[in-house]
């Protein structure tokens, strides 16, 4: 009896085990799968707020939406140069001030109808009107009348600087003439969105309309939008009414939304992604020794801690003295971080600007000199680190963060003797924190949105909802507008001086430039490694004969 | 009975309220909003938002504004990160997920862990006690964070069984559902175990024997009933739970369940959203709590409604 139960139960398990392996015999992967049909499948590190080019303010959101919409230029993959998009071509007036763009003939939305000039003006207007309380409308405060518009002192559209001289002629007339103008024109808020289709599934600054849905969608860049499955993945196709469709060769992206870096990699091992987002920093090794994939490339941003010198706010009267700052920024071994703490290949930071775009090139930098930082920490007063009050440096909540602070609060009690405590706060704390002012020190990064110094030196003028330091400085604001005014070497001269000055105030104490560090796989071609990290889709294709790429081997539980 | 569940709904729907109060409150107290960003957008541009979501009224305006709209209409409103779903919508999208993924698991958690339990009662001390349970403490140790990535390296990586990630195929649902369900399953295995003992040293077992009743027939027919209360009572609290979705199943197998909505609406602020799980959280405990109740005086008959 009990024989015959145990056999019965034996040959139900074999039977179930049989089934279950021949539906899950090994399939060739979805990569290589993709390669053959030109499908891309790329790790987008989170799920989508919106893809409304007027609403967004994330990276995975610009992921998608550079596929879906267009603006008047869009840029050279290798080196972010601007070059034509929507317009086909553009004349500057002498004083750098007016810019008249032709549109291309062919230039459509993806329903058929015509891309026009007044489609960019309705971009303009609802993207700077107050109802829709946009956040990057900041973007378009550099037209004249921008800013007046949003905050309703200007109350009549026609007086701001953008106008439809015919359907496919159109003017914008900058309050100053910015030469970042054309790099800052490839950024979501410039795009143009077709306003009948946002009217007609709702109201036009309703950021609650549904017209983004794939049901209603019209947009007008090489690719459209197909599905969209929340946490699970967004698909957009090629767009047949893109003016330039014989350029895209691939017909599909499929982002996927996945968070977790660790289930990123998996999904990258198991074949499942040509790209991904982002590397767990403790399997870079693994990577570094075998395989191709990993690319560490340098990246258009910084990360560096603020220095609260509001006078009103600050609560450690030390750091007030220029001097102090100084010695703090001259004590942190960087090369050290970098090296020790870090580990993927992220550069030392000797100023707020990382070098390169438009020529630009710090002049007056940090640097590690811990017996100058010494000198001036005595010459302030606290001879030997005596009489600072305890540092208290703000984080939010991350071991990386925690590594850093803890390297510098080291390097800080053994080279001036001073005492630190780190104060780590949940995310959305920590950020009402640096809003108040409410911190001695803390840590912040910036990512710059266009490639151009003015991405970062701009956010430390005065008032700068991005400062968050209290520092304020008029001879500083004086030379960022000159700057907007500026052209050429004669500009770069006046940021180096704004930037000197940082540098010797000190409101912010560079760390380290960022590095994209992400897994990509040999299939991938036209993808070229650039300061923003952006990889314009329509230039980008997959190599079919392409070889399965070598995957490190991982022990268990990673 | 009637008269029971319907005393029993009217207790939920103050529960339900005062959760709701509760957690409107709480969720605005917290420092920081959902528009607080790594970048800061202008103060205008901040007023602009404040005043689109009526965040610039008072807060009992808020609330007064919320509730009612709740109370009449059915509808949490939309999200604040998502901006163009509302939360009905996320949660009608996400609780099905869970809710399949929870089914999976429970039916894994207590086809393993009641025959584990039953098992280990039948011998105790012996063998067939001893590993049972000890693999159980080990699935109760081992957190779904390690049992997740190694089912995966093992059946997704090595032999290519299954996909590393996603929901789609039925093979996606297998590794998942036993990540999640070896973890209950080792709750149900010492909770059986405990309920079995106690009820096979009662007089009424051992009248049964004596009638010469087989043994089988004495635990299937006589035991098993009154030896599952303990882990019937677990059930409610865990069912509510685990079709809820698991923030951390989720996130390792890329699952597009509720669970991860608990952890990150809290964690964006998204007001709405948070009401809305927790809402549903709330009322959800309360139906199974009751459920399970009905469940115990049926098969215990020394409980009665009242």
């Amino acid at each position: 009896m009990k024989i015959r139960h145990f056999a019965n139960a034996a040959t139900t398990i074999l039977l179930g085990a049989t089934l279950l392996a021949a539906g899950c015999v090994k399939k060739p992967s979805r990569v290589a799968q993709g390669n053959k049909e030109q499908v891309f499948h790329f790790g987008n590190g989170g799920e989508p707020a919106d893809l409304d080019p007027h609403v967004i303010q994330g990276v995975p959101e610009h992921n998608i939406i550079k596929a879906l919409f267009e603006g008047l230029v869009t840029v050279n993959p290798k080196d972010l140069s601007p070059i034509p998009g929507v317009a086909e071509r553009w004349e500057v007036s002498p004083d750098g001030k007016t810019y008249t763009f032709y549109l291309r003939q062919n230039a459509a939305w993806s329903n058929g109808d015509p891309l026009t000039a007044d489609d960019f003006v309705k971009s303009y207007e609802r993207i700077l009107n107050a109802k829709l309380a946009a956040p990057y409308a900041e973007m378009l405060f550099l037209l004249e009348g921008g800013a007046e518009y949003n905050s309703g002192k200007l109350p009549d559209f026609t007086k701001v600087g953008v106008k439809a001289l015919g359907p496919k002629k159109l003017q914008v007339t900058l309050k100053a003439p910015a030469s970042y103008f054309l790099a800052m024109l490839n950024h979501d808020a410039w795009y143009p969105v077709h306003t009948p289709t946002i009217d007609k599934f709702g109201k036009r600054y309703d950021k609650n309309n549904r017209w983004t849905r794939p049901e209603n969608i019209v947009s007008n860049g090489a690719f459209v939008l197909k599905e969209w499955k929340p946490q699970v993945e967004i698909v957009v196709t090629k767009n047949p009414k893109y003016w330039d469709a014989n350029q895209v060769r691939l017909k599909e992206i499929h982002f996927y939304p996945i968070e977790s870096n660790d289930a990123e990699e998996r999904a990258f091992r198991g074949g499942q992604l040509h790209t991904t987002n982002t590397v767990p920093t403790d399997k870079v090794d693994s990577y570094k020794k075998s395989g191709s994939s990993l690319r560490i490339e340098p990246y258009y941003g910084a990360y560096y801690y603020r220095v609260n010198v509001d006078k009103t706010k600050e609560k450690n009267p030390a750091l007030l003295d220029p001097r102090v700052r100084r010695a703090l920024a001259m004590s942190i071994d960087r090369d050290s971080i970098t090296k020790n703490v870090l580990r993927a290949g992220q550069f030392p930071a000797y100023s707020l600007t990382p070098p390169g775009p438009a020529g630009y090139r710090p002049k007056e930098q940090t640097k590690f000199d811990p017996d100058g930082a010494r000198r001036l920490l005595s010459e302030a007063g606290f001879p030997g680190g005596k009489g600072v009050p305890k540092v208290s440096v703000l984080i939010n909540t991350s071991e990386d963060h925690k590594k850093v602070a803890e390297a510098i609060q080291q390097m800080w009690k053994k080279e001036l003797g001073i005492d630190v405590e780190i104060v780590n706060q949940e995310w959305k704390v920590y950020l009402a924190s640096q809003h108040a002012l409410d911190y001695q020190i803390g840590r912040a990064a910036w990512i710059a949105d266009f490639p151009d110094p003015n991405a970062f030196l701009d956010i430390m003028t005065s008032g700068n909802g991005n400062n968050e330091t209290g520092f304020a400085s008029p001879e500083y604001d004086k030379l960022i507008s000159d700057s907007w005014s500026a052209t050429g070497a004669a500009r770069i001269e006046i940021l180096q001086k704004a930037e000197a000055i940082l540098m010797q105030e000190m409101p912010v104490i560079p760390i380290y430039f960022y590095t994209r560090n992400y897994l990509i796989v040999s299939s991938v071609k036209g993808w070229f490694p650039n300061l923003l990290d952006d990889h314009p889709w329509k230039f980008i294709y997959l190599d079919e004969n392409a070889q399965p790429d070598k995957m490190p081997v991982l022990g268990l539980a990673q | 009975m009637f008269k029971f569940i319907a005393s029993r709904s009217l207790q939920m729907l103050a529960v339900l309220a005062v959760t709701g109060t509760i957690t409107f409150f709480l969720v605005r107290l917290a420092p920081g909003s959902p528009f607080d960003q790594e970048r800061n957008v202008s103060p205008e541009i901040r007023r602009n938002l404040d005043a689109y979501y009526g965040l610039d009224k008072p807060i009992l305006t808020q609330y007064w504004r919320y509730f009612s709209k709740l109370v009449t209409t059915g509808d949490f409103g939309p999200s604040f990160k998502y901006s163009n779903r509302t939360v009905t919508e996320i949660i009608g999208e996400s609780l099905p997920v869970s809710f399949e993924l929870g089914i999976y698991a429970m039916i894994v958690a207590v086809a393993i862990g009641v025959t584990a339990g039953v098992l280990a009662s039948l011998r105790p001390n012996t063998m067939t006690d001893y590993v049972p349970m000890s693999l159980s403490m080990v699935g109760i140790s081992m957190p779904t964070f390690v049992m997740g990535p190694l089912l995966l390296l093992l059946f997704g990586l090595q032999l290519g069984w299954f996909n590393v990630s996603g929901w789609s195929s039925f093979g996606d649902k297998v590794l998942p559902a036993l990540t999640l369900g070896f973890y209950y399953a080792a709750y149900f295995a010492r909770l059986t175990r405990g309920g079995m003992l106690e009820i096979l040293s009662q007089d009424y077992i051992r009248t049964a024997r004596a009638k010469g009743a087989s043994e089988l027939r004495v635990v299937l027919k006589h035991a098993l009933r009154g030896g599952l209360l303990p882990a019937v009572s677990f059930m409610g609290p865990a069912l509510a739970g685990i079709v809820t979705g698991s923030f951390t199943v989720e996130t390792i197998f890329q699952i597009p369940g509720l669970g991860r909505y608990f952890v990150t609406a809290a964690l964006n602020r998204d007001y709405t959203l948070v009401m809305g799980t927790v809402i549903l959280f709330a009322a959800l405990i309360s139906v199974f709590n009751l459920v399970v109740d009905v469940v115990m005086v049926w098969l215990n008959p020394r409980l009665k409604f009242d």
